[in-house]
C-alpha cells in the first residue's frame, strides 16, 4: 500500500512537471522571450528539461517495475548475477553509457556551443554601447557612442520604504521599480558593458537571456537586442550586501521616434543641470534640493534621520567630517573633509563625482551640514563643486 | 565473500569515565559516536536557521528581521550544513565503520582522531559566536557574504568574516587529519585475505574523498588566508585597485567547492550500494565498474570548477571546456546509477526504513544529477545561475542526496551501534513525512528560478508570492518532520528491542558478524577473508 501511494505520488509529480513544459505556459517557465538570445535560452531549456524528463520516466519506470514485482513479499527469489557476465550483457550495459554520450555531446553539446557563440558574440553589427555600472545599491548607465552619446544617469530604486516594511500597500511592480529607466531603441544591437564601483553585482534582465557579472576594477560584456517594444525588469543577482534585494533593473523598449525623442528630453535636463551649477543658489534651495538627493542616494546607509547603522555605515548627525570645514585658507579642498568624502569616497563610501552632477553634490553637502540635526550654517555653491573637475 | 570470525566480550581496562571518557577517548567507536552527535546537533541548528529565514520569505515584505541578518543567516545555514552537518556525518560512520568493515582494532592513528573531533567544536562555536556577540552590540553580527566568501563583498564585511575565516581553518585541519587516518587505515589495516578489490564500496568511496579533501582543503585555507592578508595587512590579491584580481579569489573558491560536493556524497555512494544489497539479499551489481566510477568522478571533480561562476564572463574556449567536463561526469554517475538499479534488479526486496530512505534517495537524487546537467549548458545557465533553480537544484543533490542518504545510514548501522532496533512505524513516518515536504518545499522553487527569482534576496517581487508561500509551509514540515528522527534515535539508544548480530537478513559484511553493539575493541581474533 505504501509502494501504492509512493508511485502515486511521484508519477503525479512527474505528471505535473511534464505538462508544464508542453504546455510552456509562461508563469511556469522563462518569461516570455524578447531577445535572440532570450529565445535561444527557452528552446534550448525546453529541450534539455525534455530529454532529462524522458531519461528520468525510463529509469523511474524500471526501478518502479522491480519494486513492484521483485519483492520479498510476493515470494520472489533473489537472483544472484552480480555483473555482465557474458559478451552480449557487456554490449547491453555499455547502450545506456552511449546514449548519453550522444545526449550529452551530440544532442545538447553542439546546440549549446552554437548558443555560446552567439551569446559571446557582443561585437559583430553592433548598433551602439551603453555602459552598466553597479554600485550598492543602484546601477548607473552611460551611453558611450550614437544620438545618445554623453547621456548617463543613475537609476534607483523607487519602491517607498513603508511598503517594504508592511506599513502601506504594495504597488504592482513592487520591488521591479526604478526613478530612471534605461531606453533602449527595438531592434537595435545593443553592445552592454559592465562594471562596478565596490564588490560585485550581476546585470540580469530575465526576459533578455543574458546576465553577466559587473566586477570592480574590470569590464565585462554582453549584448541584448530587444524585439518586442514594452517594459521589461530585472534584478541584481549577485549577493552584493544588504541592498541585494533593493537594486532593480528596468530597461524600456522603444520605437526609434521614440528613442529619439526621449534622447532629445535627456539633453535639455543635462543642459539645464549644467546650467544650474553656473548660478548662485540659496542656501534654502540647496537645502530643499539636497533633501530629494539625500533620500534617493544616501539615506539607505546613513538613514533618513542621519543617525547611519554603526560601525559600517557612521552617523552624520554631529560627525566631525560632515560640520567640519571643506576647505583649507587657500581655498584648496582638504583631504578627508565632508566635501572630500563625498565627492572621492573612501572603504565603503562610494566616490560621488561620477554618480552625481555638481548641482546634486553642492546641495547634498549643504544639506547634511545644515539638516539631520546639524548646524553649520554654510553653503556651498555648485560652481565651487564644478572647479574641482 | 565468506569470513571466519570470533569476537569475545569486551575486556575492560581502566577506561575513564563521565565527560573524561569523550575527552580523552581515542577509541574509533566513541569517536564515531561523538561525530555523528555532533553532526545531529548542527543538523538542526543550519535547519533552525533555515527556518527562520524562510518564515521571512512567506511573504512580499520585511516582516521578521533586516537584511544584513537575513544575509548572516543564509551563509551560516550553509557552512554549518556543509561543514558541521554533513561533513562529519561522514566522517563519524567512517570512524564507526571502516575499521569493522575491513576487521581492523581501530583506526591506524587514534589520537589524531581525537584531536580531528575535538577541532569540531571550536570552530562551529567561531562560526556562530559573532550572533551572539553581535546581541551584545560587539560587531555587526556573522559573515554575510554567502558561505562562499567572494571578494570584494567579504574584504567588506564585518568581524564575521573573520571568524569564519578562522573556523573554516579549524574545520579543514580537522578534514585533512581525518582523511589521512582514512588512507593509513584502508591501506595498512586490512584484515588478511581482503585485497583491495574485494574491500567494501564504502572503503573505495572514503579513499576517493579522503584524497579530494588532501587535494582541495589546503587550497581553500590557502584562499580564505589571503582574504585575511587583504582585509587585515594591506595586501592586493583580489582587489583590482592593487593588481589584483576578485575574480580569482572565485577560482581558488571553487576549486575548492566543487570537488567538495563528491566529497560529501561520496562517502554515501559507497554505503548505498551495500544497503541495496542488503535488503535485496542479492549481491552487489558491477563492483568493478563502481569502483572505477568512484575514482573517475573523483578526478573529474578537480577539472570542472568554473562551471560554478559561468556569468563572470570567460573567453569561449573556457567556457566550452568547462560545459563539455562539466557534461562527462554525468557519464561515470550514470554508470553508478545503472549499477544501483541493477542491484535491486529481480532481488528479493522489502521496504525497511534503511532501504525506503535508499530508494527514495535514488529518485530525488537522480533529479538533482538531471538539473545538474541542464545546468553545464552555458547558454541556459545564464538564467539558472544565482537564481532559486539552482538552489532547488543543489538542495536535491545535497538534501536528498546528501541528508537522506546519512539518514539512509543511520537507519541501517544504528541497530549495530546501538544494540537495539529503533521504531519501524516511526522510522518510515519519518521517511514518508521528509520525501513529502522536501518535494513541496523544492519543486516551487524550481519554477520561481525559472520566473526570475534570484537567490539570496530578503524581498521579492509580487509575482513570486504564491511559490514562496508553499515551499515555507512545506518547509515548516520539512523541519519538524525531523524531530520524529532524532526521537528515534534517542530511543533506539535508551532501550527497544535486542538487535541480533546480523540485524537485517540480507547483511553481508564484517561488521554483521560482531554481536550488536560490538565490542570495545571489536575483533579480538582477527578475522580472515578468504
Amino acid at each position: 500500500m505504501v509502494m501504492h501511494f509512493l508511485k502515486k505520488a511521484v508519477l503525479g509529480v512527474m505528471m505535473t512537471m511534464i505538462s508544464l513544459v508542453a504546455h510552456a505556459e509562461y508563469t511556469w517557465n522563462f518569461p516570455m522571450p524578447a531577445t535572440p538570445m532570450a529565445a535561444d535560452t527557452l528552446h534550448v531549456h525546453n529541450k534539455f528539461m525534455v530529454i532529462v524528463m524522458i531519461i528520468f520516466v525510463v529509469v523511474l519506470a524500471i526501478m518502479i517495475y522491480s519494486i513492484v514485482n521483485h519483492r520479498k513479499s510476493k515470494g520472489y527469489k533473489a537472483a544472484t548475477f552480480s555483473g555482465p557476465s557474458t559478451k552480449s550483457q557487456v554490449l547491453w550495459t555499455l547502450v545506456p553509457f552511449a546514449i548519453l554520450m550522444y545526449i550529452d555531446f551530440i544532442l545538447m553539446g553542439i546546440p549549446a556551443y552554437h548558443s555560446i557563440v552567439m551569446m559571446e558574440d557582443t561585437k559583430t553589427n553592433a548598433d551602439m554601447v551603453i555602459k552598466v555600472t553597479g554600485s550598492q545599491w543602484r546601477w548607473q548607465y552611460e551611453y558611450l557612442d550614437g544620438e545618445a552619446q554623453g547621456i548617463k544617469f543613475v537609476s534607483n530604486l523607487t519602491t517607498p520604504q513603508d511598503q517594504i516594511d508592511n506599513q502601506a500597500d504594495k504597488g504592482k511592480d513592487y520591488l521591479l521599480e526604478v526613478d530612471n529607466h534605461l531606453v533602449v531603441p527595438v531592434g537595435k544591437k545593443v553592445r552592454v558593458l559592465l562594471t562596478a564601483t565596490d564588490v560585485i553585482h550581476n546585470w540580469w534582465v530575465p526576459a533578455f537571456g543574458s546576465a553577466r557579472d559587473a566586477i570592480p576594477g574590470f569590464l565585462r560584456e554582453t549584448w541584448v537586442r530587444v524585439d518586442v517594444p514594452g517594459t521589461y525588469r530585472g534584478q541584481c543577482k549577485e549577493l552584493c550586501g544588504k541592498g541585494h534585494g533593493f537594486m532593480p533593473i528596468v530597461v524600456d523598449a522603444v520605437s526609434a521616434e521614440d528613442y529619439t525623442k526621449w534622447v532629445a528630453d535627456q539633453k535639455t535636463k543635462l543642459a539645464a543641470a549644467s546650467a544650474g551649477a553656473d548660478k548662485t543658489w540659496t542656501k534654502e534651495d540647496l537645502v530643499a534640493h539636497g533633501k530629494e538627493v539625500y533620500v534617493k542616494n544616501c539615506a539607505v546607509c546613513h538613514q533618513a534621520n542621519g543617525q547611519g547603522l554603526p560601525p559600517t555605515f557612521p552617523a552624520l548627525t554631529g560627525s566631525k567630517i560632515a560640520q567640519g570645514p571643506i576647505f583649507d585658507a587657500g581655498g584648496k579642498l582638504l583631504k578627508d573633509s565632508h566635501l572630500d568624502r563625498v565627492f572621492n569616497g573612501k572603504g565603503v563610501m562610494p566616490a560621488w563625482k561620477g554618480v552625481l552632477n555638481d548641482t546634486d553634490i553642492a546641495a547634498v553637502v549643504t544639506y547634511e551640514r545644515n539638516a539631520l540635526g546639524n548646524s553649520v550654517g554654510d553653503v556651498l555653491q555648485p560652481a565651487q563643486v564644478k572647479a574641482l573637475r | 565473500m565468506s569470513y571466519t570470525t570470533t569476537a569475545n566480550h569486551d575486556e575492560h581496562h581502566d577506561h575513564p569515565t563521565g565527560i573524561m571518557r569523550w575527552l580523552t577517548t581515542t577509541n574509533h567507536k566513541d569517536i564515531g559516536t561523538m561525530y555523528l552527535t555532533f553532526s545531529l546537533i548542527m543538523f538542526l541548528v543550519g535547519g533552525a536557521m533555515i527556518l527562520a529565514v524562510r518564515a521571512e520569505l512567506f511573504q512580499p515584505g520585511l516582516q521578521l528581521m533586516q537584511p544584513e541578518f537575513y544575509n548572516q543567516l543564509i551563509g551560516v545555514h550553509a557552512l554549518v550544513m556543509i561543514f558541521a552537518a554533513l561533513m562529519p556525518a561522514a566522517t563519524g560512520f567512517a570512524n564507526w565503520m571502516l575499521p569493522l568493515q575491513i576487521g581492523a582494532p581501530d583506526m591506524a592513528l587514534p589520537r589524531l582522531n581525537n584531536w580531528g573531533f575535538w577541532l569540531l567544536p571550536p570552530a562551529a562555536i567561531l562560526l556562530t559566536l559573532p550572533f551572539t556577540l553581535a546581541m551584545f552590540g560587539i560587531g555587526d553580527g556573522a559573515i554575510a557574504t554567502g558561505w562562499t566568501f567572494y571578494a570584494p563583498l567579504s574584504i567588506q564585511g564585518g568581524m564575521g568574516v573573520d571568524f569564519a575565516i578562522f573556523s573554516v581553518h579549524l574545520l579543514g585541519i580537522s578534514s585533512v587529519l581525518g582523511s589521512i587516518n582514512v588512507i593509513v587505515t584502508i591501506l595498512n589495516m586490512r584484515t588478511p585475505g581482503m585485497t583491495l578489490m574485494k574491500m567494501p564500496m564504502f572503503a573505495w568511496s572514503w579513499l576517493v574523498t579522503a584524497f579530494l579533501l588532501i587535494a582541495t582543503i589546503p587550497v581553500l585555507a590557502g584562499a580564505v588566508t589571503m582574504l585575511l592578508t587583504d582585509r587585515h595587512f594591506g595586501t592586493h590579491f583580489f582587489d583590482a585597485a592593487g593588481g589584483g584580481d576578485p575574480i580569482l579569489f572565485q577560482h581558488l573558491f571553487w576549486f575548492f567547492g566543487h570537488p567538495e560536493v563528491y566529497i560529501v556524497l561520496l562517502p554515501i555512494w559507497g554505503f548505498m550500494p551495500q544497503i541495496l544489497q542488503t535488503f535485496s539479499r542479492k549481491p552487489m551489481y558491477g563492483y568493478k565498474a563502481q569502483v572505477i566510477s568512484l575514482w573517475a568522478i573523483g578526478a573529474l571533480a578537480l577539472v570542472v570548477w568554473a562551471h560554478h561562476f559561468f556569468t563572470v564572463g570567460m573567453p569561449v574556449p573556457a567556457l566550452l571546456y568547462f560545459m563539455y567536463s562539466t557534461m562527462a561526469i554525468s557519464l561515470p554517475l550514470a554508470v553508478l546509477f545503472f549499477c544501483w538499479i541493477a542491484t535491486i534488479w529481480k532481488g528479493s526486496l522489502s521496504f525497511e526504513t534503511p532501504m525506503l530512505f535508499a530508494i527514495g534517495w535514488i529518485v530525488l537524487f537522480g533529479i538533482g544529477g538531471l538539473t545538474g546537467l541542464v545546468l553545464a549548458d552555458v547558454a541556459a545557465d545564464a538564467q539558472y545561475h544565482h537564481s532559486y533553480f539552482v538552489v532547488a537544484h543543489f538542495h536535491y543533490t545535497l538534501f536528498a542526496g546528501g541528508m537522506m542518504g546519512v539518514m539512509a545510514g543511520v537507519y541501517y548501522w544504528l541497530p549495530k551501534m546501538t544494540g537495539h532496533m529503533f521504531s519501524e512505524r516511526l522510522g518510515k513516518l519519518h521517511f514518508w513525512l521528509t520525501a513529502i515536504s522536501f518535494n513541496l518545499t523544492f519543486i516551487p522553487q524550481f519554477f520561481l528560478g525559472l520566473a526570475g527569482m534570484p537567490r539570496r534576496i530578503p524581498d521579492y517581487a509580487l509575482q513570486f508570492a504564491e511559490f514562496n508561500a508553499i515551499s515555507t509551509v512545506a518547509a515548516f514540515v520539512l523541519g519538524l518532520s525531523q524531530l520524529i528522527f532524532v526521537y528515534n534515535i534517542v530511543s533506539c539508544v535508551r532501550g527497544g528491542k535486542k538487535a541480533t548480530d546480523r540485524v537485517w537478513e540480507g547483511a553481508e559484511g564484517l561488521e554483521w558478524t560482531l554481536p550488536s553493539p560490538p565490542p570495545y575493541h571489536s575483533f579480538t581474533e582477527q578475522p580472515i577473508v578468504k
